[in-house]
């Protein structure tokens, strides 16, 4: 606990409820699956998330970038409870998650709300709005149904699907996406956490609705100083959300920092490519081939020895990159990079 | 809402309507755009308004619902809607039209081969022998990033890119006019789309290939396109050249959706298009975008003409006097 504080103490972050300032701290989290062959024997692990650090504090908002497969979405279910870490812990605000009971377990979720990707899927198809938004009220004993109906409005009106009356008999498929989305949103806010875990909000919705949730999912956060974790592949929409940035890659943080010095001035060279991947529309685009590292990401049951890019990094240091993992540097205050580039 | 020379592809008033439980789904409602040789036009829309239809509407790809559909497609000079079913589907199809559908990464055959998938269409056809196909299919591995073992490797044995690419190469091997690329990156991660991208110019560079590609993605659009067409509800609101669209979109449907696109470099905040699309089963009378446009006046509860100039065109009352 002690050295949770004095890492705590070192976060630039607004305190609000006098409890410290960090308000989740993941310390080397290693979360591996077993392969099996054909019932018994053993075939190795997959590591989807393999040495991950960093804090979170009161009502920080933060993104998470990385590809398909680097491990985000485990990572993220590790910190609402769904997966059990292999070593390493997760603690919030002082407790640590792997050890909660059922009962402090079902208290711990009601902190922390999670908004998930697609949802379509994450509504259930015979639940209409009311009955959604009261499942999780039911579960944690608010039975009083005019203090039930008090809160759904309250939450309802706070993502605007105002007229409130007017949803409340809707069933998903009667909603469009971004209003589905809004309901999800409202039943994760609707116990009143302290932190959100946005995985991929609005990477199902179209273009012109996406900057609405995304803004709303801002306006919440500021409110209500809550902390939010945004999960993206789209690094064009972080610079709108968050303040921090991790990027990661293969299991791994390779690289965090404040969002606009991560954006302009990249150090990892994975940073740098997914920049160079992202475009903006121009006309101009059509007229030249984008500059791709050539490859895929590694397989997570054997990653490469040392650095896990160095078979795609264009300028690996032979003998150094290829043989031993990469500590994190920080070059600059508060920006810091797993690459030996910065030794 | 075409070039004065003859195009490649040209699609005038093209029109499917479908029957449902609710009434009738007008879902491409009188679309018109053209292609020259070796250039992309790129069909622009949010989900709903009718993309996916107008592609299957090309290649007449029906269900069974269908309650009107009509217009022409001229291929080549040719209208491939005035030929019967079996001449189509020996001649056009494939032959001188191919698609890569949506999500085609998983629309393989788990059971088969890639190679041999890659293969088929030669073989149904061209009537080449599964030898010379095969070989073909290797040529096409190459040829859109795939190393050519891959031929006798197993769907599942391949990443998602590597299936979009096989994909791609099925929709090549015929060497066609003109591909029909249907949202071919939006299941696939920024390296590799930016990767399937640099691909599809190479083609387009090396092969002279023409391609119609329907995105959703503004962003990623602007890698490839020559030309732009906006749908909206069923029909095109805008077509212009990409310089032209990129820069200054003219319909205020275009304008709001550009601006809705989040950027990496550039510091303007996006904003987002109030309300809903319209409903295609009993859409407003008007100019469809009306109930959401921010420069709605009286005369836009009339359906607007398509106005053209300088070979750019568009659905709006806006620009009836003239352009500014």
């Amino acid at each position: 606990m002690a050295a949770v504080t004095n890492q705590v103490e070192s976060l630039i972050s607004a305190s609000g409820n006098g409890r410290g300032s960090s308000l989740l701290s993941v310390q080397d989290l290693r979360v591996w699956f077993e392969l099996r062959r054909f019932g018994f024997g053993h075939a190795g692990y997959v590591r989807a998330v393999d040495g991950v650090n960093f804090e979170i504090g009161t009502g920080q908002a933060v993104a998470v970038v990385g590809e398909s497969g680097c491990g985000k979405s485990t990572l993220m279910r590790t910190i609402l409870g769904l997966n059990r870490p292999t070593r390493g812990d997760v603690v919030f605000d002082g407790r640590h998650v792997k050890d909660l009971s059922r009962a402090e377990m079902r208290a711990y979720r009601a902190e922390v709300g999670y908004v998930q990707q697609d949802p379509y899927g994450a509504l259930p198809p015979f639940m209409n709005v009311r009955r959604a938004l009261r499942e999780p009220l039911i579960v944690n004993g608010i039975r009083v149904e005019s203090e039930q109906s008090e809160r759904i409005h309250k939450v309802l009106g706070e993502v605007k699907l105002t007229p409130v009356p007017e949803y409340l008999p809707k069933y998903p498929h009667m909603l469009s996406g971004g209003q589905q989305q809004r309901v999800v949103i409202a039943r994760a806010m609707i116990l009143g956490p302290r932190l959100i875990v946005a995985d991929e909000p609005v990477s199902m919705l179209d273009a012109s609705v996406r900057v609405e949730i995304l803004s709303l999912l801002r306006a919440l956060q500021q409110e209500h100083h809550l902390a939010v974790i945004y999960v993206t592949h789209d690094l064009s929409t972080v610079r709108y959300f968050a303040e921090r940035v991790m990027v990661m890659y293969a299991g791994q943080i390779i690289e965090q920092g404040g969002v606009d010095a991560v954006v302009r001035n990249p150090l990892h060279f994975y940073t740098q490519a997914l920049i160079d991947a992202t475009a903006d529309p121009d006309a101009s685009n059509a007229a030249t081939c984008r500059d791709v590292p050539p490859g895929e990401p590694p397989s997570l049951v054997r990653p490469p020895e040392g650095c896990r890019f160095h078979p795609r990094c264009p300028a690996r240091i032979d003998g150094l990159c290829d043989v031993e993992e990469p500590p994190t540097f920080e070059p600059e205050a508060g920006h810091s990079t797993a690459c030996w580039r910065y030794q | 809402m075409y070039s004065a020379e003859e195009p490649l592809l040209r699609v005038k008033d093209l029109l499917l309507h479908f029957r449902a439980k609710r009434g009738i789904v007008q879902a491409v409602d009188l679309v018109s755009f053209g292609l020259d040789r070796n250039e992309a036009v790129v069909i622009i829309g949010e989900s709903g308004c009718g993309k996916t239809s107008m592609a299957r509407a090309l290649l007449r790809l029906l269900p069974r619902n269908v309650h009107a559909y009509s217009g022409a497609v001229e291929l080549g000079g040719l209208d491939v809607m005035k030929l019967p079913e079996e001449r189509f589907r020996r001649e056009i199809r494939w032959l001188r039209m191919a698609m890569v559908p949506q999500a085609a990464m998983n629309a393989l055959n788990p059971v088969i081969r890639v190679g041999e998938q890659v293969a088929e269409p030669a073989v149904v056809h061209q009537d080449l022998s599964r030898n010379t196909a095969l070989d073909r299919a290797r040529e096409m591995f190459q040829l859109v990033g795939v190393p050519d073992d891959f031929v006798n490797r197993y769907p599942f044995e391949l990443s998602g890119g590597m299936r979009q690419r096989v994909a791609l190469a099925m929709a090549l091997v015929t060497s066609p006019d003109v591909i029909l690329l249907d949202e071919p990156t939006s299941a696939l991660d920024v390296l590799t789309q930016a990767n399937i991208m640099n691909q599809l110019k190479l083609i387009k560079w090396e092969m002279g290939m023409s391609f119609v590609l329907i995105t959703h993605d503004i962003a990623t659009s602007s890698e490839l396109a020559d030309r732009v067409a906006v749908m909206y509800a069923g029909q095109v609101v805008e077509v212009a050249d990409n310089t032209g669209f990129f820069s200054e979109p003219l319909h205020p449907y275009s304008e709001m959706l550009m601006a809705s696109v989040p950027r990496l470099r550039g510091d303007e905040e996006p904003g987002f298009i109030v309300g809903q699309p319209p409903s295609l089963i009993d859409p407003p009378t008007g100019c469809r975008f009306a109930e959401r446009c921010p420069h709605r006046h009286d005369r836009c509860s009339e359906e607007p003409p398509v106005f053209g100039h300088n070979g750019r065109s568009v659905k709006c009352w806006l620009y009836e006097k003239g352009w500014s």
